[in-house]
């Protein structure tokens, strides 16, 4: 016990300097987290919910609180997706306007600093901030919301239809010297009968073995309707750790996909509730990992009530010594009558040494519901091969068709056409490079 | 077109084909026929270069030329092609798209220049009106959710389009109804002719009846027992298998 307090003692340095001067109920919530962080210190594989991933080599790194830092205009047209015609960008955990896209925005509609937020909206925000999320018991989730000083505000009125994407942008700008921890968080409320497109990147400039702790709190009111992507391209020698929390009201309508294709050590939860009748929920994931990297997607899908469809396909693709878990919670609550859940999860695994632990977990207390799941897990159909092969194709053009394919079921759903461009040349480009290692092998 | 000498194929451990003798002519078309097990469908699958079969003696020549030292696609793009048995679903491959890969890996190997979308849709619709495929086929994944007939009909339709030299039809009849043994029979007898080589493997006399054989060879434990014309199919029917696997010597077959 002694040696775990020791270890945690940076961090509990680290949450003295926790941010400062906003209003008392923010401040109020970053006291608490702090002594929730204090008493569940960091998760180890003893807990259930953290049996296969390890998260030692984020605890005992002595990480120092992400400063400002430059980063030009430059810097982000380098990034794969540069196409968003609005953009919230946050450099370590801090707003920056000036990298910020957020003119002619649609009447109504608040894109910004989360800080100027708590401040300029306090009563409004105060009904959200930190009440969808589980920072009582979940320990990353309270490191968050103790140290988030800034992040990344989006607010869309009734009944506004927003039908270009906006963007979400976290950078990562590490400076030499000790790695940095930056805390990206991200509250999102679009309120009744509303419409709009999300892209959440979180990516580096300068690489850098730093750490991205991200909370995201998505609130879609009744029958609004969001479509919300995660791209996950952080350097792969960062630790990626994120929590994203929706709650869709009386006939809302939520999908989230999350692309994970960078990170030495990652870890995604995406959480929905079902919190009113007929609301809809999607989550679609896709990862890729190679060498020794590890990514671990856990979601849970919370049925609250009645009449609610939910839908979930992730999809991995393994190279080299790779690591992936995979954990899909279904709930299905004592009222939620008539839910309707599907999950599918598969993971293609290119090499004999990846390896992937998988479990659908169906918690189900209502008599009168449908839930279905599936998993497979394996390496590429030899029959299928040999039957492009017999048609005149070379083995590699058959494999790459195949993995294409397999992809194609998560990527072909982006609706964000530059952003589906985007993704297929980044996850193809990195395929090519893990194939090429394999075939030299 | 196709000379097989002495083939001796094993798979698992377990000897399947214990030298086989077959020489296939151009613009011919030989039937095998022969009870479960006896070894046909292996024959078929052997030449177009199924990676789960290791061949322990004897030699297959394709016009003139090694046929076994060729990958399978080599084999694919020189002219050789197997209806498969089983075809494989295949998903999210666009049957469609699926062709195209197929139709212009074999021109490129050809030195010929690949289809454009217009070239290659209207090669498609010509061919896919022959074998009744419509356009919800084309379109869906390569025989994903495809009944037992359209997967069937599928296969031909592929045939039709990459014009063989050498058809081999894996129990291309085994489960369909008579109408789409017809339609399937309509293709492949639409492709007779020339100097195209056709090899019939199955299990019924059935097929037979659409698609008349030249010759017709009987297998039995891994061995060509009996060889004949089409009339050997007809006394096969009559008399079932029993009399070739009991009393037959091997002989070799022309």
């Amino acid at each position: 016990m002694a040696q775990v307090v020791e270890r945690l003692q940076p961090w509990l340095a680290a949450l003295e300097q926790r941010p400062q001067g906003a209003p008392r109920w923010v401040q109020d919530l970053r006291d608490q987290a702090a002594s929730r962080f204090a008493a569940l210190g960091f998760p180890t594989v003893r807990d259930e919910e953290w049996r296969f991933t390890n998260v030692a080599p984020i605890a005992s790194t002595e990480f120092r609180l992400a400063q400002p830092a430059p980063v030009t205009a430059a810097d982000l047209d380098a990034l794969p997706y540069t196409a968003a015609p609005f953009r919230i960008t946050v450099v370590n955990g801090r707003f920056s306007a000036e990298l910020s896209r957020l003119h002619n925005l649609p009447r109504g509609v608040r894109a910004g600093s989360l800080a100027a937020a708590f401040s300029e909206h306090s009563d409004f925000v105060g009904r959200y901030y930190g009440r969808l999320v589980d920072w009582q018991s979940r320990s990353f989730v309270a490191l968050n919301t103790a140290l988030a000083g800034d992040g990344a505000y989006l607010y869309i009125p009734e009944g506004a239809v927003i039908e270009q994407p906006i963007e979400l942008l976290y950078v990562s700008a590490a400076e030499a010297g000790a790695p940095q921890m930056a805390q990206a968080r991200a509250l999102i409320v679009a309120s009744e009968r509303s419409q709009v497109r999300i892209v959440e990147t979180y990516a580096s400039v300068r690489g850098g073995g730093y750490f991205t702790n991200a909370v995201t709190e998505l609130f879609a009111g009744e029958n609004a309707v969001v479509d919300h992507y995660k791209v996950q391209q952080e350097a792969f020698d960062a630790y990626h750790v994120a929590t994203l929390q929706v709650n869709a009201q009386r006939s809302a309508n939520v999908s989230s996909h999350s692309f994970s294709l960078g990170g030495k050590l990652v870890r995604n939860d995406a959480n929905a509730v079902l919190d009113g009748e007929g609301a809809e929920v999607t989550l679609n994931g896709l990862y890729l990992a190679d060498g020794d990297r590890l990514v671990d997607n856990h979601t849970a899908i919370d049925h609250a009530k009645p009449h609610c469809p939910s839908h979930e396909i992730y999809k991995g693709i393994l190279g080299g010594k790779a690591r992936a878990v995979f954990n899909g919670k279904i709930i299905v609550r004592q009222d939620a009558q008539k839910t309707d859940a599907k999950q599918t999860n598969r993971a293609l695994l290119l090499s004999d040494e990846a390896s992937i632990n998988t479990k659908p977990q169906l918690e189900i207390f209502a008599d009168d519901v449908k839930c279905t799941h599936g998993a497979a897990i394996g390496q590429l159909d030899e029959d299928a091969i040999f039957y492009l092969r017999a048609r005149g194709l070379t083995y590699f053009e058959a494999r790459d068709l195949l993995i294409h394919a397999f992809a194609g079921e998560v990527i072909d759903r982006v609706q964000v056409e530059p952003l589906r461009q985007a993704l297929e040349a980044e996850l193809y480009a990195q395929l090519a490079k893990d194939l090429a290692e394999i075939d030299g092998a | 077109m196709l000379d097989i000498k002495n083939l001796q194929v094993k798979a698992e451990d377990k000897q399947i084909l214990n030298g086989i003798d077959l020489h296939v002519k151009a613009g011919e078309v030989h039937a095998i026929m022969g009870p479960n097990g006896s070894g046909k469908s292996t024959l078929a699958r052997v030449i177009a270069g199924h990676p789960e079969y290791e061949v322990t003696g004897g030699e297959v020549l394709f016009e003139g030329r090694d046929l076994l030292a060729m990958d399978p696609d080599e084999r694919a793009r020189e002219g050789v092609f197997m209806a498969f048995q089983y075809p494989v679903e295949i998903a999210g491959v666009n049957n469609a798209y699926f062709l195209k890969a197929a139709l212009n890996a074999k021109r490129k190997h050809h030195g010929q220049p690949e289809l454009d979308a217009m070239e290659f849709m209207q090669l498609i619709n010509e061919k896919a009106k022959l074998l009744e495929i419509n356009q919800q086929m084309l379109q869906r994944a390569v025989n994903e959710g495809f009944s037992g007939g359209e997967k069937k009909r599928n296969e031909i339709f592929q045939m039709a389009l990459l014009e063989p030299k050498l058809a081999l039809l894996d129990e291309t009849d085994s489960g369909l109804d008579i109408d789409a043994l017809k339609i399937v029979a309509g293709g492949v007898n639409a492709m007779r002719g020339g100097d195209r080589a056709i090899v019939v493997v199955t299990h019924y006399q059935r097929l037979l009846d659409y698609i008349v054989p030249d010759h017709v060879h009987v297998l039995s434990a891994g061995r060509i027992v009996k060889s004949g014309g089409k009339e050997l199919a007809l006394e096969l029917e009559q008399k079932g298998y029993g009399w070739i696997e009991a009393g037959s010597q091997p002989v070799g077959a022309s």
